[in-house]
């Protein structure tokens, strides 16, 4: 297992690829991606129990679904970087005859991915029927999952958030991104959330919260926390605050790079601000 | 004219149910979702004999077919439940994203399909499920005829890895196809050999067909008549041969004429052997409250609508 050093590498590491995988196409959505990227690097190489190599099925390892799909700038540099394919295939991303599509599919077979995400709202209900396959089959693996916080206006939400505590899917961990923004501004101004912890408390939900979910550190912590509260009845939450484009100064603080990609000169400074650790691909 | 003996009125959704009552006997990763529609679906059976295999989601069938697709993983065969309309336009970008797209082995199971759901009225009614389905990729679309052949659809789909969407509906009506049937996916069935028209029928309407066959084999025409359980993928060469013998084709649907199976027929038509066609459908429109019966004589969806149909396409040769 990596130390907290070499995490945190990873993580600068994977920032630069987020910057210069949308950078080359003009495209992508580096906003949410830099914002996340603490969480998955926690969550590959520090929390999941996985096995090596990729199957569809995934018996016998922890499984991870991203119902927000439009993030799969940081999704493809971790699983690229936990070895599910060549990080040189990075260099593919959002080009023609890609496996890695601007959101994540399994139709091209990249492996890691197992479910197509990117219409919002779905992903909460597959990470449940995946959890139900896994009690049937008598796995004790875990199922981790992310959503955004806009995502959350998605009205099937509410229909999973419902199911999973009225069924006791106690062997699932959610995690929602508040970062405060979706495309058309802050989310307050868009659509209130309201008090998105409190909201899953009373669905019944065991809720926590990660303060500063660009702290890997405390991320480590909040997800070893999670996973002490599973197996307990209840489904498990956790309401990761992030910074959307975080380690990047002019991308913080704005809704503005949800989903747009920097000129050339804002790739270099960007890049500057996160120098090379483990190697670009 | 060869001979069908109704063996006793019966609900296709029961065959549907007498099918899911076998899997469950016999393949353990069979699994069952319902959105408050147990009674309906006729599944009561399989839910008392596998309890832990059956998910009732409530209403919520956005949910259910998310849930479905991720059950997938991990090696489950999941059957959905509900009514056509609630398994298909509800939840299209559900089926789209989650099922199809990402290649999921879900069966999309769909009763009370078309306007013989009756007194519930149009907002129950689907007519534009099959074009909903077929025209995603990868979707098996499927549409069995009757009691005995919707149990053996049921029962073949659990074998195809892929999802499938099975179409079947409320009432009662003829049970003429043997009980023990080998079902073969995409393979057409010959009813009947005739020379002078073909009838292309699928669901309630394929007896529907024989119906008209009689009275038309009594005025002296030679009636063909193919029973298209299988929508998507089409058994074009049952079709072409038959066409090219025939000259003139009848499709029949309990589904709007945009998008059907009738539309399926054209293509093939259209690309491989030009042909007079007449469809037996609805004609772009909602349905309405009324008993079956009713209903199927109003819009057009019964053996003397199909006997009309033969007699213009005839005159068209």
């Amino acid at each position: 297992m990596p130390n907290a050093q070499e995490l945190q590498d990873l993580v600068t590491q994977v920032r630069r690829d987020i910057l210069r995988m949308v950078h080359k196409v003009n495209s992508g959505h580096p906003g949410g991606s830099l914002g996340c990227t603490e969480f998955f690097v926690a969550l590959y190489n520090e929390i999941m129990e996985l096995k090596d190599g990729f199957d569809m099925d995934g018996k016998d390892e922890d499984l991870f679904f991203l119902s927000n799909g439009h993030i799969s700038p940081v999704f493809y540099s971790v699983l690229a970087r936990r070895g599910y394919f060549p990080v040189e295939e990075l260099n593919t991303f959002r080009l023609i005859n890609s496996r890695l599509q601007g959101h994540p599919t399994t139709h091209e077979g990249l492996p890691g991915v197992r479910i197509a995400s990117g219409s919002l709202g779905q992903g909460m209900s597959v990470a449940i029927g995946a959890a139900l396959a896994k009690k049937l089959n008598g796995d004790n693996h875990l199922i981790y999952s992310l959503h955004g916080d806009g995502e959350l206006q998605e009205g099937q939400n509410w229909e999973a958030i419902m199911y999973a505590a009225g069924s006791k899917v106690d062997n699932y961990i959610a995690t929602i991104d508040l970062n405060g923004q979706q495309i058309d501004g802050s989310t307050d101004d868009v659509l209130p959330l309201g008090d998105v912890a409190e909201k899953f408390r009373v669905f019944g939900w065991d809720v926590l919260e990660i303060e500063n979910g660009n702290d890997l550190k405390q991320v480590i912590a909040g997800l070893n926390e999670a996973k002490s509260r599973t197996g307990k009845g209840k489904p498990v939450c956790i309401i990761m605050t992030t910074m959307m484009g975080n380690g990047v100064d002019f991308m913080m603080h704005t809704h503005a790079w949800h989903g747009k990609a920097p000129n050339d000169e804002q790739l270099e400074t960007a890049l500057a601000q996160n120098p090379e650790t483990v190697g670009d691909y | 004219m060869t001979k069908y003996t109704d063996q006793g009125k019966n609900d296709t959704r029961s065959g549907f149910g007498a099918g899911m009552t076998e899997l469950g006997r016999t393949n353990p990763n069979v699994v069952a979702l319902c959105a408050d529609l147990v009674g309906s679906l006729k599944i009561q059976t399989f839910i008392d004999e596998n309890p832990e295999r059956f998910f009732q989601i409530g209403i919520a069938e956005a949910n259910m077919m998310g849930i479905a697709a991720g059950l997938t993983i991990g090696g489950k065969i999941p059957f959905t439940g509900t009514f056509a309309n609630f398994s298909t336009g509800r939840v299209y970008d559900q089926i789209r994203q989650s099922i199809a797209y990402s290649d999921k082995n879900v069966k999309i199971c769909a009763s009370h399909a078309g306007i013989t759901l009756g007194e519930d009225g149009a907002t129950h009614q689907i007519l534009e499920d099959i074009g909903l389905m077929k025209m995603l990729p990868g979707m098996t679309v499927i549409n069995p005829c009757d009691f005995n052949q919707t149990k053996a659809a049921t029962l073949a789909i659990a074998e195809h890895d892929g999802p499938v969407y099975l179409r079947f509906g409320r009432p009662k009506v003829a049970n003429f196809t043997p009980a023990d049937q080998k079902f073969e996916i995409g393979k057409a069935l010959m009813l009947n050999e005739g020379t002078d028209v073909t009838i292309i029928a699928t669901g309630h309407l394929v007896w529907q067909s024989l119906l008209a066959a009689e009275n038309l084999e009594n005025q002296g025409i030679s009636v063909e008549v193919i029973n298209i359980h299988t929508i998507k993928p089409l058994d074009d060469k049952a079709i072409l041969d038959s066409v090219k013998k025939t000259g003139c084709v009848v499709t029949a649907e309990e589904h709007n004429f945009l998008g059907g199976l009738g539309e399926s027929v054209s293509r093939v038509l259209a690309t491989h052997h030009p042909t007079p066609q007449e469809f037996v459908a609805t004609q772009d429109t909602f349905g309405e409250s009324g008993t079956p019966e009713q209903l199927m004589d109003k819009y057009g969806l019964n053996n003397k609508a199909i006997e009309a149909a033969v007699l213009k396409v005839l005159k068209r040769k």
